[in-house]
């Protein structure tokens, strides 16, 4: 059952001929050749997959592209998907939060939504944020605290 | 629903998985995210009145979920990360029919109803008369879940929800329990009444703990209570060993959890 799917990607529509129901995952990586978006375990429990579908985190190993016709996705590949998505890809790395690297776009993606919608998020709600982007390094610890150095950086508003 | 073999779909998070590992192909894919009589968050005389396609997301950000259901917002809060919460819905976790399914024991727990409809109408069922086996329910082939209504909290209701997982979050449960309890004061002493007591993943389908629903009923609230209430919970469920964990843990763990949850009444 091949039809024609119309997507905004990254801010430019594009077309994806096939199945309606082919993972996002494939039609970003294969058709589009956008590699940025890694699939991880294929069933909705890493986060290596995370793409932004209208401003909101989801699994794209999880969605058909049937549903995303007419609506907005952001991949890695967008350094503006976010306010602050670049500031946040800087300071991964200079707070050492990538080591292999396969669940750092869908952790950057995660944690910029958070950073967006939360003024001052502690441990406990960054921690929570992430708890559906694995990162098979154990690389937690550097990850969270990049994070943090950037709500530091953030003025304190007046008391 | 016309089609025999359509599937109807909102979220995806479970038919998504399945396809991926089996190679499942349907023939016509019906999409239910986008019907309003399936959308929102609503205040109906006494009942709150939720839409099948509502996301757990959404569910969390809702002012009356929180205030008439919290176990329902915190068991939200547990269902897989962002990235699942953000898709998955409340009549998609009915529908799948999953023993694990972790808002299912809080909508038996608080007494929930299910607004049903077909090709011949519509029609509400208590939730507690909706699953009947694994991953068998009273939904007809082509019947849709449209609504989900859990009544108003009185003053004097408490609430409890746990869910015991491999890791604290994203884990899909090993055992998950909610309760629902009113304190009631006679003779300077509270005690326990319309009590509802939901488990998880120790049977093959969401079920309530009728035998220890009866011992909790009227029963002083306290320590004393909580430990007969665990007892007759660890008795009364028949756990399976499975990939996730083993008949002799889950029925343990349901014991202290309800001692737990009860315990927590007098708190």
């Amino acid at each position: 059952m091949s039809e024609g799917w119309t997507l905004s990607v990254n801010g430019e529509e594009r077309t994806f001929v096939g199945d309606g129901m082919t993972r996002l995952l494939d039609v970003l990586r294969e058709s589009l050749g956008l590699v940025g978006t890694k699939e991880g375990c294929g069933e909705g429990e890493c986060g290596s997959c995370s793409v932004l579908l209208d401003g909101d985190v989801v699994c794209s190993c999880l969605v058909p592209v049937f549903q995303v016709e007419g609506r907005d996705v952001r991949t890695i590949e967008d350094a503006t998907a976010v306010p602050g998505l670049a500031a946040l890809q800087d300071t991964m790395v200079t707070e050492g939060g990538v080591q292999c690297g396969a669940c750092t776009p869908g952790i950057v993606l995660t944690a910029a939504v958070l950073l967006e919608r939360s003024e001052r998020p502690d441990r406990a709600a960054i921690r929570e944020a992430l708890a559906g982007n694995l990162c098979r390094c154990t690389g937690y610890e550097r990850i969270f605290r990049a994070v943090e150095k950037l709500v530091d950086q953030r003025p304190r508003g007046a008391l | 629903m016309g089609a025999p073999d359509a599937v109807a779909v909102a979220g995806c998070t479970d038919l998504m998985v399945v396809d991926t590992a089996t190679g499942r192909r349907h023939g016509a894919v019906v999409d239910l995210q986008r019907l309003p009589e399936l959308a929102g968050v609503r205040d109906d005389g006494g009942w709150i009145d939720i839409g099948a396609a509502v996301s757990f997301s959404q569910l969390r950000r809702e002012a009356l979920v929180a205030e008439h259901a919290p176990i329902l917002v915190q068991a939200a809060a547990t269902i897989g990360g962002w990235q699942i919460q953000n898709r998955a819905t409340i009549g998609g976790n009915i529908a799948n029919a999953s023993p694990v399914g972790d808002s299912l024991p809080v909508l038996l727990a608080l007494g929930a109803e299910l607004v049903l409809a077909s090709s011949s109408g519509e029609r509400r069922v208590s939730y507690a008369d909706f699953h009947r086996g694994y991953r068998e329910t009273v939904l007809e082939p082509g019947g849709l879940i449209v609504r989900v209504r859990v009544p108003h909290a009185l003053p004097d209701q408490f609430q409890g929800f746990k869910k015991v997982g491999t890791r604290e979050a994203q884990a899909i449960s090993k055992v998950v329990v909610a309760l629902s309890a009113r304190r009631v004061e006679v003779g300077g002493q509270e005690h326990l009444a319309d009590v509802r007591l939901g488990a998880g993943a120790v049977a093959a389908m969401p079920i309530r703990l009728r035998r220890t629903e009866a011992l909790l009923e009227g029963a002083p609230v306290g320590a004393d209570t909580a430990t007969r209430a665990a007892r007759e919970a660890r008795a009364e469920v028949n756990p399976i060993d499975d990939a996730r964990s083993t008949a002799r843990y889950r029925a343990h763990v349901l014991g202290r959890v309800v001692r737990r949850l009860v315990g927590d009444i007098s708190a």
